[in-house]
């Protein structure tokens, strides 16, 4: 519990941010809400020696709705999510979402961004933004690039991000159809064994904690767009995963209940 | 004056607490203190070959690095760590040193200890020493154990450490399952549990070098046992020690250890001259702190064709871990007289193997072998409700002493004397707030209609042994001390009171509930009482907190003392009065003399006729202070039922605890809020054991989820709002009629939430289920029985 040493450093601007991890490379990282890299440095699990916090760029926080989609600014905290009266109208799912993410205090600190970049198959708000069809804008030295969700997520805690990049900003499309989340766990507090996300009427549908990444339950997507029922849509949503194992679940549970819940969040969302 | 015990008066610890004014052991210091810096064992099982400690020793702030060889040769000890309990004369009880020599013996055994000027340093420095392994193979279970196929100790030729029996009448259990109509067998498994107080161990040693002495502060529930058991262990004058327990944040018996933290910080305090400390990071402390249970059970009940009980016949498997520590033998024992429960069982036949493992080892955890003895009992009623065709309430009734009605001065299977119990009525108010025959009605109506989500009704009606003890009684089970207690009263010459209570708190409340009993004793505000604690040099005598002692012992003493106060106030109050002592009246604090309203003189008034000793009664001894050593003359055995209801999700194997009552009885109550606080918190406990806890080893001996991230701790949003209410059966053990209330709810909730997960799953074949009942244990219960309801 106790963190290998390390530096720190405030960021003043997004430009400052990664001038800074251009400086600093491979050793640093960045900080936001740091409810999943503090944690991860006191088990010495993660020793970054150098810390870039980006949690105080408040232009980064912001939730504005415009041309068919919501623009979130990656600093934005869940709290803000789960409060905000624009996702209220534009995207209840993501604020729903958010709403069961940790504690009141992992809430208060954590970020969309910090969540979406730490890339945790384990975590609710990537696999929402996942079914949402969401895009993740990045800045690097080079300014702002767009990567479509689905690109970004590649295996266990990694992403699309270049080492020098950052996440400025997530855009969700507004006022899409059906939508409901599903989460099993043991405690309120905890990481879903198994989350399943459903967007826009059954278009989007990933899944929580079943792969190295957030994933999209694509056979589970074709077969809706063919016309099967939820039912039998469902009893694919494990198709072509490799569901991780541990003290809550083996793969056989896992997979089981990615199909209930599927069926269920199926069945919420028509 | 009316009485202040029995009112839900607001603890007179909180506000210090809620402002963060106390000081918990992380928040002393001492100038030059060093931190140590724990190099633990990443094997269970492991011949040490050679420790490589030169890059740590040139680590910044590093002052030394001492391996357990080294430490040995030192010679800062004259024994090594204590076992209180050596239950038979024969028990096997490995040295335990505070460093281990040649073998490392459990995951989290110290290797080498690092002494640096900074916590974060000596972190970073314990991290460099190199350590060469030879791995042995581990005992990682205690089924490994019980097959002594591996040793966990390598020049041991057995694992078992101890067989003991307790069969007052063996051919009695003979006759009982010869001629049973209906026999039960089950098998039940205590799984391992990390008792995961708020605020980890952590202690601070500082020496004065040229006196010799050291104050040593400490995390710990048992200043008083640590005193004693420092000295015997170092050689150290018990009167240059002296030690304090600070604000302490929660134990569960994880605190009343004497740990090899403890040794080191003092002897290398004094071996260097400055103060030594350490504070335990939680995932450390899988490894560094006892765990709890960690049994097998093989219980058997005969009965005759009403269910009516003949005897109880119980064998278990006792995990004990790598080493003994203060009381690991005896905890299972403590749990060996409540095998018959509530229930008019003639016969009892107990025997208990204890096992070395190469895991962290046991001792101690919230109800200490009371909890498994009745998780043992009552989930076994279940089975036999179900075998004779009965409901659980009726098997229980069929059973109950006395038929339930009310009874003093009962002799147990075991022997042992139940001061009082009146079991029927908590019974009955239980089953009727969850409103059973309600829920019974929707159980049936969601299994017809074949509902995803089916409900489980649980009941448990438990009796437990507390207020440790009777010292003879504790002579007899060969545990190396005695169970009484001592306190102090003072009226001070500005007439407020000072109690010095020789039971010390780690978050009970003890400082309001003395007061309260002093107030009500003396007829003073409760305000006006100090209560002084938790330091060897304030409270020279004591034996601590554990096995919901504190009221029923040490607050008696506390009375006790107080009513010797008032009784010398009242010849002083007779002197002044210029009347026979006879003739003075005590009430609400207040001495008179009947008849004579003008001769009226309140006790706070007399602290300084006492002090000034101006004019007391000839032969008198100045001032008023009294001391009570009271040694109780028997246990107090608190009782109740409590009733669970969970829901679960057949489809996900998902279980939620909906409903919780409980009826408990623990005799007068000095503070119902502290009561219910107690009751709230143990409740609590016994559901993580039933639906949460475990500490998950591997066979090697490595624990799998040290941390709160796996290791599942349940919170608020876990548990119901749960309904509480009360019967009242004083009890005849101590004067005060009061029973312990610290550990009831673990001893109750456990098995109640169990009957009512298999009540859930009866329609699907499951009769047993192993704690804890997670998710995937149930969907894989569900299923392997073809997932026909």
């Amino acid at each position: 519990m106790i963190p290998a040493a390390f530096d720190y450093t405030v960021a003043e601007s997004a430009e400052h941010a990664i001038q800074l991890l251009g400086e600093y490379g491979d050793e640093s990282k960045l900080l936001a809400g740091g409810h999943s890299l503090i944690p991860m440095m006191k088990y010495r699990l993660a020793t970054p020696t150098q810390l870039i916090d980006v949690g105080r760029l408040s232009d980064l926080s912001y939730i504005n709705q415009s041309n068919g989609h919501v623009a979130i600014g990656a600093m934005t905290k869940h709290k803000e999510l789960e409060n905000s009266s624009v996702l209220a109208e534009a995207c209840p799912m993501l604020a729903h979402v958010a709403s069961l993410v940790g504690g009141p205090a992992v809430r208060h600190r954590g970020t969309l961004g910090g969540t979406l970049a730490h890339a945790d198959s384990a975590s609710d708000l990537p696999a929402a933004v996942l079914a949402l069809g969401g895009t993740i804008v990045a800045q690097g030295p080079n300014g702002q690039r767009e990567i479509a969700a689905t690109d970004f997520f590649k295996s266990y805690f990694e992403s699309a991000l270049e080492p020098d990049e950052m996440i400025v900003e997530v855009r969700v499309p507004a006022n899409t159809g059906g939508w409901n989340y599903q989460k099993f766990n043991r405690r309120a507090q905890d990481w879903a064994i198994v989350g399943v996300a459903v967007a826009d009427g059954g278009k989007g549908v990933a899944l929580v904690n079943m792969g190295s990444t957030p994933i999209r339950a694509s056979a589970t997507e074709a077969a809706l767009a063919s016309g099967a029922s939820a039912a039998d849509a469902a009893a694919m949503a494990a198709d072509g995963t490799e569901p991780p194992e541990d003290l809550n679940a083996d793969a056989a549970y896992r997979t089981h209940l990615a199909q209930v819940l599927t069926k269920r969040a199926l069945e919420a969302a028509s | 004056m009316t009485s202040v015990m029995g009112t839900k008066m607001l603890r007179k610890e909180d506000p210090a607490l809620l402002i963060g004014e106390n000081k918990f052991i992380d928040d002393i210091h001492a100038p030059g203190e060093l931190w140590m810096g724990m190099v633990r064992s990443t094997m269970g099982h492991a011949k040490i070959l050679s420790i490589d400690t030169s890059e740590a020793e040139a680590m910044p702030g590093v002052t030394a690095v001492y391996t357990g060889a080294q430490l040995a040769d030192m010679g800062l000890w004259l024994a090594p760590l204590p076992c209180a309990w050596p239950v038979t004369e024969d028990m096997v009880n490995p040295p335990h040193n505070p460093v281990c020599v040649e073998e490392a013996k459990h995951v989290g055994d110290i290797v080498a200890v690092v002494l640096c000027n900074d916590r974060y340093g000596a972190a970073d420095a314990a991290e460099k020493v190199i350590v060469d392994y030879d791995p042995l193979p581990a005992v990682g279970s205690l089924e490994a154990a019980v097959a002594n196929e591996v040793m966990a100790h390598s020049d041991l030729e057995t694992n078992k450490a101890f067989h003991w029996p307790l069969i007052p009448d063996p051919e009695g259990t003979e006759k009982a399952f010869a001629e049973a109509a209906h026999t039960v067998k089950a098998k039940f498994i205590q799984q391992r549990m990390i008792p995961s107080p708020m605020e980890p161990r952590g202690c601070l040693a500082i020496p004065s070098p040229a006196g010799g002495e050291v104050t040593f502060y400490s995390a710990t529930q048992v200043p008083h046992i640590l005193k004693v058991m420092i000295a015997a262990t170092t050689g150290i004058a018990e009167s240059k020690i002296r030690v304090i327990a600070p604000s302490v944040g929660g134990g569960f018996g994880g605190k009343l250890n004497v740990d090899p933290d403890a040794i080191l910080s003092v002897t290398l305090a004094n071996h260097l001259g400055v103060p030594v400390r350490w504070t335990e990071a939680r995932t450390e402390a899988a490894g560094s702190s006892h765990q709890g249970r960690g049994q097998i059970q093989h219980m058997e009940v005969a009965a005759d064709e009403n269910g009516k009980i003949s005897s109880v016949r119980v064998h278990i498997d006792a995990d004990m871990g790598a080493y003994m520590m203060l009381i690991t033998p005896g905890v299972p024992l403590l749990g060996s007289f409540l095998y018959t429960g509530v229930y008019d069982i003639p016969n009892l036949a107990f025997t208990c193997d204890g096992y070395f493992t190469n895991m962290t080892p046991t001792d101690a955890y919230r109800g200490a072998g009371r909890p498994e003895a009745s998780y043992a009992i009552e989930r076994i009623m279940d089975m036999l409700a179900g075998e004779v065709g009965i409901t659980p309430e009726e098997i229980r009734a069929r059973n109950y002493i006395n038929g339930g009605e009310a009874f003093e001065n009962h002799e147990a299977a075991s022997t042992l004397i139940f001061d009082s119990g009146h079991y029927r009525p908590a019974h009955d108010k239980a089953l009727e707030m969850v409103k059973l025959a309600d829920l019974r009605a929707e159980q049936a109506r969601r299994r017809e209609a074949g509902e995803a989500k089916q409900l489980g009704m649980g009941m448990c009606s438990y009796v437990e042994i507390c207020g440790l003890a009777p010292s003879r009684a504790l002579g007899g089970l060969n545990y190396g001390a005695g169970g009484w207690e001592h306190a102090t009263v003072r009226l001070l010459p500005t007439g407020k009171v000072e109690v010095v209570s020789g039971s010390t708190p780690h978050g009970q409340g003890h400082e309001t509930a003395w007061s309260m009993i002093i107030a009500d004793k003396m007829g003073v505000d409760p305000n006006d009482v100090e209560v002084l604690h938790s330091d060897t040099a304030k409270s020279p005598l004591g034996l601590d907190t554990y096995g919901s002692r504190s009221l029923a012992v040490g607050g008696v003493a506390i009375a006790m003392a107080a009513d010797k106060v008032v009784e010398k106030a009242k010849l002083i109050a007779a002197h002044q009065f210029e009347a026979a002592p006879e003739d003075v009246q005590f009430e609400a604090g207040a001495f008179s003399v009947a008849g004579s309203p003008s001769k009226s003189v309140h006790i706070q008034e007399l602290g300084f006729a006492a002090f000034a000793a101006h004019d007391l009664p000839d032969g008198m001894e100045p001032n008023l202070q009294e001391q009570v050593s009271f040694d109780p003359p028997n246990f107090a055995f608190p009782f109740g039922t409590h009733v669970a209801v969970v829901e679960i999700d057949t489809e996900t194997g998902g279980v939620e605890l909906i409903d919780y009552v409980a009826v408990d009885d623990c005799g007068h109550q000095v503070n119902p809020m502290i009561v219910e606080g107690q009751l709230h918190g143990g409740i609590v406990q016994g559901v993580a054991q039933a639906l949460f806890e475990e500490a998950v080893y591997d066979e090697d001996g490595n624990i799998s989820n040290p941390s709160f991230m796996d290791y599942l701790v349940p919170s608020a949003m876990e548990v119901p709002s749960m309904q509480l209410d009360f019967t009242v059966t004083p009890s005849t053990t101590n004067p005060l009629g009061v029973k312990g209330a610290g550990e009831a709810g673990t001893i109750g909730s456990a098995a109640a939430v169990m009957n009512a997960v298999c009540d859930a799953l009866s329609p699907y074949g499951v009769t047993d289920m192993d704690m804890p009942a997670t998710p995937k244990r149930i969907w894989e219960a569900i299923n392997s029985n073809g997932g026909a309801a």
